[in-house]
This record gives structure tokens, C-alpha cells and sequence, in this order.
């Protein structure tokens, strides 16, 4: 064994050191992208195609990293200072909080890109189990009494909040009132045996656990649920009507700034909407934003009747002001079943 | 006070030491928790108020304390028992058994939870068979104490351990010489001597216990008003951005706890 030799290791460090120094020919910009549980695999297969593009149009390396989470988590930690060029995540209120809390970004964030910021969409559905033995075939079968539904705390879970305005939605679009969408959500929530906090909780109560008979979720995670959880255990069930759920996606003005990074980051963002990105989010389950390639995927997504969030509650601020607020509706809801 | 700081102390080093010590629990416990009630002082009195007493929140309170309690309680006989079991016998596996105490410190608190549940529901391998008898243990008030007896386990063993280690094994002959029956002897000879860190360890294991989320939130099904832990509202109102709500819970959490312990240590040193 050689003795440590502080003159080799000086010239060693020097060398090195010469050789970081010369080779700016594998220059290489680094953006975080922080978004939440679902998009892995998405993000993922799209960060080497975004790597490619721009190694192609600009011969640098774009190495990405990703950060996943619950989507009001992650909001929480960029507007605590976790450093991310862009967000991607499940609603535009967990965007809109980096506005209105930290001022990261400006107030007309979700007019910068197209589809009103969202590159891919999804949808409300339900997953059942296989041959639907409870018959459940849209959502007032929710609300009959023999049936057990999972979906988790809209208080705690973004994405579960789609779940509920899709039910409320419904509800409204059905029965014609107000006091009948409250009565319709209430019925749906007294038969939920298991309020998980965030979506893969609720998953794995379902799925692993096998409580309850219906699991209302977002369409790509329900396709992730068949293909990789029990193929032929569970089956979709496309409901009647359903909400446009709409994940946003922005980049973070106040950190593209500071580090220079904005052209890489609003480049990363447009590519999402260019086909080659568009048939990706397809192959990974979302609904591309993009109708000429969303209609190559006509056989995986069936036509639904959708609703947005903004024709039939006044946009997420409203919502959430109204339903998911301390002493907001879904906190009486939850009152009047406990009583 | 000031005359005292300044008399040289036997053993040197204590000023440096006195001032790493502040800084340290300056650093990590008391900025967090003047944060925390800084974060408070932004509400009124009113909406301070409104936040810990709302009824979801008492619920809440009602089931975080006295599962808590229950589970301290299981662990302050068992644990006496294992630490008993661990210091007074020999046998093969000794060293096993005493790694496997430590386990639910190492686990990552959301396996733990996962673990339990996979184990208790109704379709679990322990489960199953309690199912037939009607007993449900996931999903309900019980499954919250199984997990928080299960984080709470090493403190009372490791703070009873030492202690027992140190008891003279004369006492316990000369009161056996002396007449005493066994059951006289643990009651009049060990345990008084095992008091404080019988005590000490149920005050642990109960604030741990307090504190749980990770865990709980996999097995207790998390309904409002009936499962539901105050952590995990805590977190509910984090969720919503509604950090001063958050902070005012987790504040009057802390003060029935010190409040709460503070009142049994007065009662202990009486």
C-alpha cells in the first residue's frame, strides 16, 4: 500500500481540476422540475426526451431533476424556498399559493402557456372491481347504501378535491340544485369507511387492503391501477359526466431569475406540447391537450361528458373558499354525517 | 444566581460547556417553537380560540390523549416486564431480543404503520381470525393504540433497563430472609425502587405517542370525528396554507401536554 503522498495528491487535484476546467464541451444546465406523486414515470421518459431536443437544437445537456410529493406539500416547499425552476403539479390553487404567498410568480400565471397553463388533462373515474359485482355504472350508484367508496381527504389530498367537485358536478348537472348536489356529495361521503390523506394511501386501501367497492380516482392513476396493480382484478368505469381535471404546469419566475435559467426552463415547459410530448403524456395515461394527437389515444380515452372547474364553480379560488376552507361545505358535510 | 455562575466549579469546563448547551437547544428546540408561537400571535384571540375548540378539533384531542394514554399504560406494564425478562435471565437469543426491542426506533414510521395494517385488516393475517370473533382492530379507535403502543415500546424497556441492572440483589434476599413473601418483596422492595424510571419512560412513550402521524394515519382509517389523530389535522391545515391554524393547534397540543405533565410531575416530587 502506497503512503499518502501530500505532492501526488496536489498535482493530482491540479490535474483534475484542469480537466473539469477544459471540457466545457459537456456543458450541462440543471433544472428542478417539483411535481407531484403521479407524474414519475411521465416525467421521467419526458426528461431524456427534453434532454435530446435540446442537446439537438443547442448541443448542451439538460439534466432535470424531479422532485414528487402531494401536491400542496410541494407547493408548501417551493414557497419555502425549495428551489424550482419549473412546478408541475395537480391544481392550479397549489400554483396560484406561490402568487399569493410568496409572490414567485405573477398573479396572470395561467394565461402564459396554452389549455390554460395544462400541457395533459385527466379526468374523474371510477375503478371497481372485476365484473363490477355491485353494478356500479355512474356516479349516483355512489350514494346507494349497499356501496363502500374510497377516496381520500380533500382536505389533505389536492388531487382528491377534483374527486369531490366531480361528485358535487354530477349532482348539480342531475338533480338540478344546489341543497340536491349538498344531499347527493353527503350521501357519497357517509359511505367512505376510510379516509386516507392523500391518493396513494387511498390507492393501497383499495388495492391492497381491498375495502371498498368503489374507488373514485384520477383516470391515469386508475389505468396505472389496472396495468400494474392486478391486471384483470379491476375494471374503469367511465361515469356519465366528470370534471376536466386540469394539472397546470409554470415556471417559477423569482428562481429562473436568480439562477439564469429561464430560457431552459420556458423552453422545458413548450416542449410539452409538441407531439412527440403529447403522445408521451398519452402513452402514460393522460389526456393530451392537443386534440389531433389525443385522437390517436380515441380507443384508450372514451368520450366524456365534461364539466370545468370554472364554468360550474367560478374557478379554484371560489372552490376552495366555498367547499374545502375550514367551516367551508365539505366541513358540514362531514358535521352532518358524524351527527 | 449571578454570584453562583461565577464560582469555579470543581470540574473544569463548564462555562463552555453551559454555552454549547444553550445554543444547541437554542438552535434546535427553542427557535422552532418561538416560530411556531409567533405563527400564533398573527390570529386574534377569537380565531385562536375558534381553531382549538372547534368540535372536529376536541374530537380529535379526545382520541389523540386517550390513545396515547392506553398505549403507555399497555407499555408501562410490558415494557416492565421485557426489561425484567431482559436483565434478570439468560438465555439463547438474549441478544436478539434485546436488538428487537430498538426496532421501532429504526423503522421508518410509515412502514411500521403499513406493516400493522397489512397484519390487523380485516383481510390480514392476524386480521382474519379476529374478524370471525367481530373484533376489528384497523380502521378503528383500537388500531390507533396498537400502532402507538408499538412506537412507544423502547422507552419504558430502556429507561427500566439500567435501573434494574443496578438493583441489589441483596435486598431482595435480606427481605426474603427477613419473611417477606415474593409478591410482598416486587411490591415493597423493587418496585419503589423502580418508580422514577417506570414513570420516566411512561411520560416518554405517552409524548411520542402524542406526536405520532406517520404510523397512525395507515391503520386508523383517519374519519373525522371517530379516527382521526390531531396530528393529522395539523397537517390538514397545512394543506390548506392555513399555517397560523396549524400552529394554534400544535401550540395548545403543547401546552395541555407540558400543562398535563407538569401537573403529574408536581404530584411525583410531592
Amino acid at each position: 500500500m502506497h503512503a499518502f503522498q501530500p505532492r501526488n495528491f496536489f498535482k493530482t487535484s491540479v490535474a483534475a481540476l484542469a480537466v473539469a476546467v477544459a471540457v466545457p464541451v459537456f456543458a450541462q444546465t440543471t433544472i428542478t422540475n417539483v411535481s407531484y406523486d403521479p407524474t414519475r414515470e411521465f416525467y421521467r421518459e419526458y426528461n431524456a426526451a427534453f434532454d435530446a431536443h435540446w442537446q439537438a437544437t443547442k448541443g448542451e445537456r439538460v439534466n432535470v431533476r424531479q422532485s414528487h410529493g402531494g401536491s400542496g406539500s410541494q407547493a408548501r416547499a417551493v414557497i419555502d424556498g425549495l428551489d424550482a425552476d419549473v412546478v408541475t403539479l395537480a391544481l392550479a390553487y397549489d400554483v396560484s399559493a406561490l402568487h399569493d404567498r410568496a409572490d414567485l410568480i405573477p398573479a396572470d400565471w395561467q394565461a402564459r402557456l396554452p389549455s390554460n397553463s395544462s400541457p395533459y388533462t385527466s379526468t374523474i373515474v371510477l375503478l371497481v372491481r372485476a365484473g363490477n359485482p355491485k353494478n356500479i355504472k355512474d356516479w349516483n350508484d355512489l350514494a346507494r347504501d349497499d356501496v363502500e367508496v374510497i377516496t381520500p381527504n380533500p382536505k389533505t389530498s389536492g388531487g382528491a378535491r377534483w374527486n369531490y367537485l366531480a361528485a358535487w358536478g354530477y349532482g348539480l348537472k342531475k338533480y338540478g340544485s344546489e341543497e340536491a348536489a349538498y344531499e347527493f356529495t353527503k350521501k357519497i361521503y357517509a359511505n367512505v369507511p376510510v379516509l386516507d390523506p392523500a391518493a396513494r394511501g387511498a390507492t393501497n386501501t383499495f388495492v391492497q387492503r381491498r375495502i371498498g367497492d368503489a374507488f373514485i380516482a384520477w383516470e391515469n392513476e386508475a389505468f396505472l391501477a389496472v396495468e400494474q396493480l392486478g391486471r384483470g382484478e379491476y375494471e374503469i368505469v367511465v361515469p356519465s359526466v366528470s370534471i376536466l381535471a386540469e394539472p397546470p404546469v409554470t415556471i417559477v419566475d423569482r428562481n429562473v431569475d436568480r439562477k439564469g435559467t429561464r430560457e431552459v426552463a420556458q423552453a422545458y415547459l413548450e416542449f410539452l406540447y409538441t407531439d412527440e410530448a403529447q403522445r408521451l403524456a398519452g402513452k402514460h395515461f393522460y389526456r393530451p391537450s392537443n386534440p389531433a394527437i389525443g385522437a390517436e389515444f380515441a380507443d384508450r380515452f372514451p368520450d366524456v361528458n365534461f364539466f370545468t372547474i370554472d364554468e360550474v364553480f367560478g374557478g379554484w379560488k371560489v372552490a376552495q373558499e366555498t367547499h374545502f376552507n375550514d367551516g367551508g361545505v365539505f366541513d358540514r358535510i362531514l358535521r352532518e354525517i358524524n351527527q | 444566581m449571578a454570584i453562583a455562575l461565577r464560582q469555579p466549579s470543581v470540574i473544569p469546563g463548564f462555562g463552555i460547556t453551559l454555552g454549547f448547551t444553550i445554543f444547541y437547544l437554542g438552535l434546535l428546540i427553542v427557535i422552532p417553537i418561538a416560530g411556531l408561537l409567533l405563527y400564533t400571535l398573527q390570529m386574534s384571540w377569537d380565531d385562536f380560540w375558534r381553531a382549538v375548540s372547534d368540535r372536529q378539533v376536541v374530537a380529535s384531542y379526545k382520541l389523540s390523549f386517550g390513545a396515547s394514554l392506553i398505549a403507555a399504560l399497555i407499555n408501562l406494564v410490558f415494557g416492565a416486564i421485557v426489561a425484567w425478562v431482559l436483565v434478570r435471565y439468560r438465555f439463547t437469543g438474549k441478544r436478539i431480543v434485546d436488538a428487537l426491542v430498538d426496532l421501532p426506533f429504526a423503522m421508518p414510521t410509515a412502514v411500521a404503520g403499513i406493516a400493522l395494517v397489512t397484519l390487523y385488516a380485516s383481510t390480514g393475517w392476524v386480521g382474519q381470525y379476529l374478524n370471525v370473533y367481530g373484533i376489528r382492530i384497523a380502521y378503528t379507535q383500537i388500531g390507533v393504540i396498537v400502532a402507538l403502543t408499538y412506537i412507544g415500546l423502547p422507552f419504558v424497556v430502556r429507561t427500566v433497563q439500567p435501573v434494574l441492572e443496578d438493583l441489589d440483589k441483596e435486598a431482595e434476599e435480606a427481605s426474603a430472609i427477613m419473611g417477606a413473601n415474593r409478591f410482598t418483596t416486587i411490591r415493597r422492595v423493587i418496585l419503589p425502587a423502580l418508580l422514577p424510571a417506570l414513570l420516566t419512560g411512561f411520560a416518554l412513550a405517552f409524548a411520542r405517542a402524542l406526536g405520532e402521524y406517520g404510523s397512525v394515519i395507515f391503520i386508523s382509517g383517519n374519519l373525522p370525528f371517530r379516527t382521526e389523530i390531531t396530528p393529522l389535522l395539523i397537517v390538514a391545515k397545512a394543506e390548506q396554507f392555513d399555517y397560523a391554524g396549524a400552529a394554534a393547534i400544535a401550540a395548545f397540543l403543547l401546552l395541555l401536554l407540558i400543562n398535563g405533565l407538569q401537573w403529574w410531575a408536581s404530584r411525583r416530587y410531592r
